[in-house]
């Protein structure tokens, strides 16, 4: 590229010192270095706007509509208002990719990504973004359709974006975690592909994303992140190898086990012998993992796994950060009809909000607005006092259908206790 | 022409097994407990008896296609071809011999990259898209991520916290960037400044009436057109308004701040899942270094590190030192701002005379 033509950048240049990895000089590599001339005047231009970004404190992008055939969504489009300026990067729009779950790639994958991405691309990419999606930053309308077209023949779809069911996210899981109680690829890839159409063409009142954690230390941030959150758990006793917890105390001493161990446990159901040996009030634990994390050789989660489902996680706009509130305790998922009623309650919440939600609403708000009961009716789930986390404090409430009401907790019990 | 167009293979979430370590195939589910041996590498023991050392190291998260390349090089020399990226954009080798962790290690380092990021070190901060790609944002991320993680560089290559640290930052008051033990958020100090001759054109008027949490916008004439006006005792400075409406801009070179908050934490593990609490807020949006954010949070770090005890998160901390020690000792500023008036304010406030002299 002709030198003269190279936008100065003396405030980016500041970022390529120090010892962490620097974007900066990733950028210039791609401006100076690389053989296509395409992406070394498209890089010069897109350094020289977020220079002036920088200079102004000021972001100069703005969105539009662009998709690919056949598709609503999936891309971020992004036309610069400072095109003028900048005009080889005047269009930059990302490509949402969804990775398969866990994030697991071969490098001959991701070679062969990043042959199409250059061929079509900025050569720029971020694994991965916040919804979780490979971010395939910067490309022209046109080479959005090419790039896709190209990726999509050897196995890659486009993410969601907007009012949609979104790409979906797991922790590592069960490939290389021993705290998984949960088959994280199977849950994740159920859900979301169930709802294929409902990521690729947004029709919903606003965003509906699944996130899957294969046990309670929530790695995936799905309480907080998630409208749909599944968590691996288990609901027989956890294991405890009694021979480890000696070994575990002769390392660190008695002390250290009852002060990061037994007193730390929430519900104090965990008891030191005078003998090194460690006994647990199972019917006290509940899950937090904190003494699996901390003596992960010793102790381990129990046999009966199954999963606990929390709905209506999300960020700030608009009420407020939410979490999640559990809707489903406890469900089994071993057999093919556990999984067909696990993507049974999905599709009957996102109905549900898909009816009842207001324009820009999230499943959250929606139970904050309707509340729990309704919500719970509305999708054909039964209370349940796993749902609180105390009874209702407040007695400004009408109560006279309560009779029916507690006939139907002692029906239920007793159905369960017939199993 | 519709009928020339590709019609897309609607294949949706792709099977990650085919991109998994054999070791991980053949192991799924059957892992037995790992261990620690070094910040950065991770033991993974299976009932089996396989074993499986995972390396991990940070990157500048955006990557060139050579970056990518190197990374994808590392792993075809070291390690069997197999990568995988953590949520925060850490990437991770593995391998199944002992002998090959040093290597691996030489060769990540040698490239440039950082081994570290596992257990109670800073991990890799977590951050959105910035100035960089983001229609709203009212600062970059990857830059001060950047600028964060050369002065936290040696937190994240050791093992040195209580427990783990997750730093995260948000470019609007959205916050993508989530929960943190740290989050470094814009916070916008004005009401919007709306250009009135485009609103009609470009906004969807009652949807932005609509966005607002406070109810503070409403329909209006001004000059004769249609456009949409902000009571600006109510408003909160939010920005919900600005994604849907372009010319109602809310940021600012100067009034767009950042804002600092700790204590939140997503895991179950001892308390329930915790939201962030703000600590510190007008704090200049400075690039390209951020130095007065980055101060703040190596404060709070210290702290941190010296008062917690093992295992304690800084929610953790902080609930048993009390908010006013914490205030104390990072020598932050308490004041009205710090005292919650939104939905459910009141369970925030001390009902009890648990106090602490």
């Amino acid at each position: 590229m002709d030198k003269s033509k190279i936008h100065p950048t003396p405030m980016l240049d500041v970022l390529e010192d120090g010892p962490w990895p620097s974007f900066v000089s990733g950028f210039k590599r791609m401006r100076d270095e690389h053989p296509d001339a395409r992406i070394n005047e498209t890089i010069n231009s897109l350094l020289g706007q977020l220079e002036h970004s920088y200079e102004t404190r000021k972001g100069y992008w703005k969105g539009g509509t662009v998709s690919v055939f056949g598709y609503g969504g999936g891309i971020i489009p992004r036309f610069s208002e400072v095109a003028k300026a900048f005009p080889e990067s005047k269009e930059f729009h990302t490509l949402r990719v969804q990775p398969a779950p866990g994030n697991y790639y071969t490098t001959d994958m991701l070679n062969q990504l990043a042959d199409s991405w250059e061929k079509w691309g900025s050569g720029m990419v971020t694994f991965h973004g916040q919804t979780g999606n490979i971010m395939f930053i910067g490309t022209t309308t046109d080479n959005t359709q090419h790039f896709f077209d190209e990726i999509n023949e050897y196995g890659w779809e486009l993410g969601g974006a907007g009012p949609c069911v979104r790409t979906a996210m797991s922790c590592v899981g069960a490939a290389r975690c021993e705290q998984s109680c949960a088959n994280e690829h199977g849950i994740q890839r159920h859900l979301v592909n169930t709802f294929t159409d409902d990521v690729h063409r947004p029709a919903l009142p606003y965003k509906f994303k699944f996130k899957i954690s294969g046990c309670p230390n929530d790695c995936q941030n799905s309480i907080e992140r998630s409208d749909f959150s599944v968590i691996g758990t288990w609901r027989d006793e956890m294991k405890v190898d009694q021979a480890e917890v000696k070994a575990f105390i002769d390392a660190k001493g008695r002390d250290y086990v009852i002060d990061n161990v037994t007193t730390r446990c929430p519900t104090n159901c965990m008891t030191l012998n005078d003998d090194n040996t460690l006994d647990v009030d199972n019917g006290n634990c509940v899950r937090c993992m904190h003494c699996l994390n901390v003596m992960n050789k010793a102790l381990s989660p129990g046999d009966d796994k199954g999963v606990t489902i929390l709905i209506g996680g999300k960020r700030t706009l608009k009420i407020g950060d939410l979490m999640g509130t559990v809707v489903v305790p406890f469900m089994k998922l071993d057999t093919a009809e556990d999984y067909e009623k696990l993507v049974d309650l999905a599709s009957e919440i996102i109905d549900f909000f898909a009816e009842n939600a207001l324009e820009h609403e999230r499943t959250g708000e929606m139970i904050e607005r309707i509340g729990l009961v309704n919500f719970l009716e509305g999708v054909g789930v039964e209370v349940d006092p796993n749902m609180v986390s105390s009874p209702r404090q407040s007695s400004y409430v009408r109560m006279d259908g309560w009779d029916e009401e507690a006939e139907k907790w002692f029906e239920r019990q007793s159905e369960k206790a017939a199993g | 022409m519709a009928q020339d167009m590709r019609h897309p293979i609607e294949s949706g979430c792709p099977d990650g097994f085919q991109y998994m370590h054999p070791s991980m195939r053949r192991n799924y589910g059957q892992w037995k407990y790992h261990e620690h041996p070094r910040p950065g590498v991770l033991l993974h023991v299976a009932h089996s008896g396989d074993k499986l050392w995972t390396v991990k190291c940070g990157t500048q998260r955006i990557l060139d296609v050579f970056t990518l390349r190197k990374l994808t090089e590392i792993g075809d020399k070291f390690a069997d071809g197999y990568i995988r990226f953590t949520i925060r954009s850490n990437v991770e080798y593995v391998v199944t011999e002992e002998a090959k962790v040093q290597p691996l290690i030489e060769a990540i380092e040698g490239a440039g990259f950082i081994v570290g990021g596992t257990a109670n070190s800073v991990a890799m901060i977590s951050h959105t898209q910035g100035w960089l790609h983001c229609d709203i944002p009212g600062t970059d991320a990857s830059g001060v991520v950047k600028s964060m993680m050369d002065e936290l560089i040696d937190e994240f290559k050791n093992c040195n916290m209580p427990n783990r640290v997750h730093i995260t930052t948000s470019c609007c008051q959205i916050n993508c960037g989530g929960q943190g033990d740290i989050a470094i958020n814009v916070q916008h100090t004005k009401p919007p400044k709306i250009n009135h001759d485009l609103v009609a054109n470009v906004c969807e008027r009652p949807t932005v009436v609509a966005r607002c949490p406070v109810a503070a916008i409403r329909p209006a004439m001004v000059n004769g057109k249609p456009s949409l006006e902000v009571d600006e005792k109510k408003c909160i400075c939010c920005g919900a308004c600005f994604p849907p409406c372009p010319p109602m801009q809310i940021n600012d070179a100067e009034d767009t701040k950042l804002a600092i908050w700790v204590g939140g934490n997503h895991s179950n593990a001892r308390s329930k899942p915790t939201f962030q609490k703000l600590v510190a807020a007008g704090v200049p949006n400075n690039p390209p270094r951020w130095p007065e954010a980055t101060a703040i949070v190596k404060r709070i770090l210290k702290e941190y590190k010296e008062g917690a005890k093992d295992w304690e998160r800084i929610n953790d901390w902080i609930d048993r030192i009390g908010w006013p020690r914490f205030f104390e000792v990072t020598g932050l500023p308490f004041t009205k701002y710090h005292i919650d008036n939104w939905t459910g304010a009141r369970n925030s406030l001390n009902a009890s005379t648990h106090i602490r002299f």
